[in-house]
């Protein structure tokens, strides 16, 4: 220390250079602990589990509604699949609509909002806890997600608005409060305020704070390790340049790489898996023993079916009422056909680009198993499970492709600071729906909205991951708790669209176009 | 053979000699003239969020913008000029978008200026008057 001191008198600036890093350090902390201490509560009480058991009720909350959308709508996840993707190639779109918002804008529009960090980090977390195993329940979340999302952006597009301007929008709060004026119940409004709140909440957790954090991550992992701070700043700075500046022109390189990205990194993920090859039969014994036995995983097969359950809800949201936003602007006379159209997301998101990041973790050797039992070696806090080098989140993930691939880390940097990115701005707009909402359309208000947005990821750069996370999950779980409330009433809108759509799909009142 | 000719039309330099063109070729042979502008739009580009809110306001201003800047003053001129005219406003490729108007009109011949996108993009995607050299079911006629 006095030897320092000694130095420090004799040069200046190396004074600052020892200095700067310890301040940024600290500020980094007092984020976290602040953070931490602030939103612990609501992470408890979201994630509080069935008394008596580690289940959280959450978990259950969404697993039965997705059985309950499934099994009511006749396991339309299966059925339309066919057609929805006949709806996406744009067979059953009238020509003199050309210049309209088509069903592969929207989709593609609400995939860049759900294909994320969830896609890399959050799979990662997942098996770095539930093991292997945790890749079965996510894929079968992902399954049955697929009804979930059918069900919400239905109406979604159902009870938009279309204002006298022209333009169009609408959301979960809309559906509550239309929807349910419509069948006469009571408390539509409420639910409508409260999911907004969760909204905007979300829109500050998941979609901004463990975007930035996770950003931050990736990058300290590939330069070095510098303070969150640094990142936060210069991401808000983007962020607010393209939401507050209306600066469309990085939004929308953004929207146009972030497609590309997401193909290159399942055309990586299929091409390791290919080098590994005979290994692949193994990996899916490994997931599919973790899935019933969980043996040697942190909270054995329920702790597998938690992660693979939570990190699916928060990979492609479905039930959480984010797409229904995404979605509710697009030109169609039709609803459900937004419906069948949104049942591809997680099918997408979950099913393919999920488990391809799991398989390729998997596949590479990441999590370290004992070599006499084949059991995985949990590590010294028991919680997860122990990594070649520590990795754990993003880290762990791009550790898994450099393995095979030593320059892909940067392509994952690439990947995940554009996808983080594009994430951020589609949140911003779910956020800012919510917002306006309850506080009314105007331009000071929105500007408010938009600021605090920013705010929020310096803050989530900044702070821990275990805090930004869990805070992150409980807000977008939120969501879901109320979205999913206003579904089970207005379900038997969505059935009568349905019928009324199929019949006329059978008797060929609806046709394809040339 | 049907007695009407497609003219593609945008407010380029080439278009306007198309057009003094197409108003000759068409007095001289007594044919109806089928002014048509594309405005380009794939239904397979990436929009934010932002812009799918404000994608049907937009649509109806960029088509009220054509009609009233560049189709209606040019119809106009034509009727004047004792010329057979209408008009077709679309969205879509804008050689594909062409090919269907003159199925749809059963034209027998398609008038187009030479030139539209940079150099560079033309050498990258082929220009649209060389697709349509190719692909049209008609007579095509390059003015420069």
């Amino acid at each position: 220390m006095r030897k320092s001191i000694k130095a420090a008198a004799l040069s200046a600036p190396l004074l600052l250079a020892a200095t700067a890093p310890a301040m940024a350090q600290s500020v980094d902390e007092r984020v976290n602990e602040l953070f931490a201490s602030s939103t612990g509560w609501f992470v408890n009480l979201i994630f509080s589990p069935f008394p008596g058991t580690s289940f959280p009720w959450i978990v259950a909350w969404l697993v039965i509604a997705a059985t309950v959308f499934t099994l009511y709508f006749g396991l339309i996840q299966f059925r339309a699949f066919p057609h929805s993707i006949s709806l996406v190639k744009g067979d059953y779109s009238d020509p003199n609509d050309a210049g309209e918002v088509s069903h592969f804008q929207a989709l593609a529009t609400a995939l860049s909002g759900t294909v994320g960090l969830g896609n890399i980090a959050g799979v990662a977390v997942a098996v770095g806890i539930g093991g292997p195993g945790a890749t079965f329940w996510m894929i079968l979340a992902g399954l049955m997600g697929m009804a979930s999302k059918f069900t919400e952006c239905t109406l979604g597009v159902k009870y938009r608005n279309e204002f006298e301007d022209g333009h169009v929008s609408g959301g979960p709060m809309y559906y509550m409060t239309k929807g349910f004026a419509e069948r006469g119940l009571p408390m539509g409004k409420f639910l409508a305020v409260l999911f907004s709140v969760f909204c905007i909440l979300g829109a500050f957790g998941g979609g901004n704070m463990f975007q930035a954090n996770q950003a931050h991550a990736q990058i300290s992992g590939v330069v070095g390790d510098y303070p969150g701070w640094i990142t936060g700043v210069v991401f808000a700075a983007v962020v607010f340049a393209v939401i507050v500046g209306g600066l469309k022109s990085i939004a929308r390189v953004t929207e146009k790489v972030v497609p590309f990205m997401g193909v290159m990194y399942v055309a990586a993920a299929l091409v390791i898996l290919g080098m590994n090859a005979d290994k692949i039969g193994w990996a899916f014994g490994e997931i599919f023993n973790g899935a019933f036995t969980g043996a040697g995983v942190a909270g054995g097969m329920v702790g597998a079916l938690i992660q693979g359950f939570k990190r699916a809800a928060f990979s492609n949201e479905a039930g959480v009422g984010s797409a229904a936003i995404a979605h509710s602007a697009v030109k169609t006379k039709e609803p459900i056909t937004e419906g069948f159209v949104s049942l591809l997301e997680p099918f997408i998101d979950t099913v393919v680009i999920c488990t391809m990041t799991a398989l390729v973790i998997i596949i590479t050797g990441q999590l370290i198993q004992d070599p006499n039992t084949g059991l995985y070696l949990l590590d010294e806090g028991a919680s997860t499970i122990q990594t070649v080098d520590g990795n754990k989140g993003v880290a762990l993930t791009s550790a898994a492709f450099s393995s095979a691939f030593s320059w892909f880390q940067y392509v994952l940097a690439l990947a995940v600071i554009l996808f983080a990115f594009s994430t951020m701005i589609s949140w911003s707009y779910y956020g800012l729906k919510a917002w306006t909402f309850l506080f009314g359309e105007g331009q000071t208000t929105e500007l408010v909205f938009k600021v605090i947005f920013c705010i929020f990821v310096v803050i989530g750069a900044a702070a821990n991951l275990g805090p930004v996370i869990d805070f992150s999950d409980a807000a977008i779980f939120a969501m879901a708790v109320v979205n999913i409330i206003a579904l089970y009433f207005l379900m038997p809108i969505v059935k009568k669209e349905l019928n009324s759509y199929m019949a006329r799909l059978k008797s060929g009142e609806i046709k394809k176009y040339s | 053979m049907s007695n009407k000719i497609v003219l593609g039309y945008d407010d380029s330099e080439a278009a306007k000699s198309a057009l003094a063109f197409a108003v000759s070729l068409a007095k001289a042979q007594g044919a109806e003239l089928v002014i048509a502008h594309v405005l380009e739009w794939s239904p397979y580009s990436f929009l934010t969020p932002e812009e799918i809110e404000q994608r049907h306001k937009r649509r109806e201003e960029e088509l009220k913008r054509a009609e009233d800047a560049l189709l209606a003053p040019v119809r106009k001129s034509l009727e004047d000029d004792g010329v057979t005219v209408s008009t077709e406003l679309q969205y879509g490729h804008i050689a594909e978008t062409l090919i269907d108007v003159i199925k749809k009109s059963g034209a027998s011949h398609l008038i187009i200026g030479r030139t539209g996108h940079s150099a560079l993009s033309s050498r990258l995607f082929g220009s649209v008057a060389g697709s349509l050299a190719q692909a049209a079911p008609v007579p095509v006629t390059i003015v420069p």
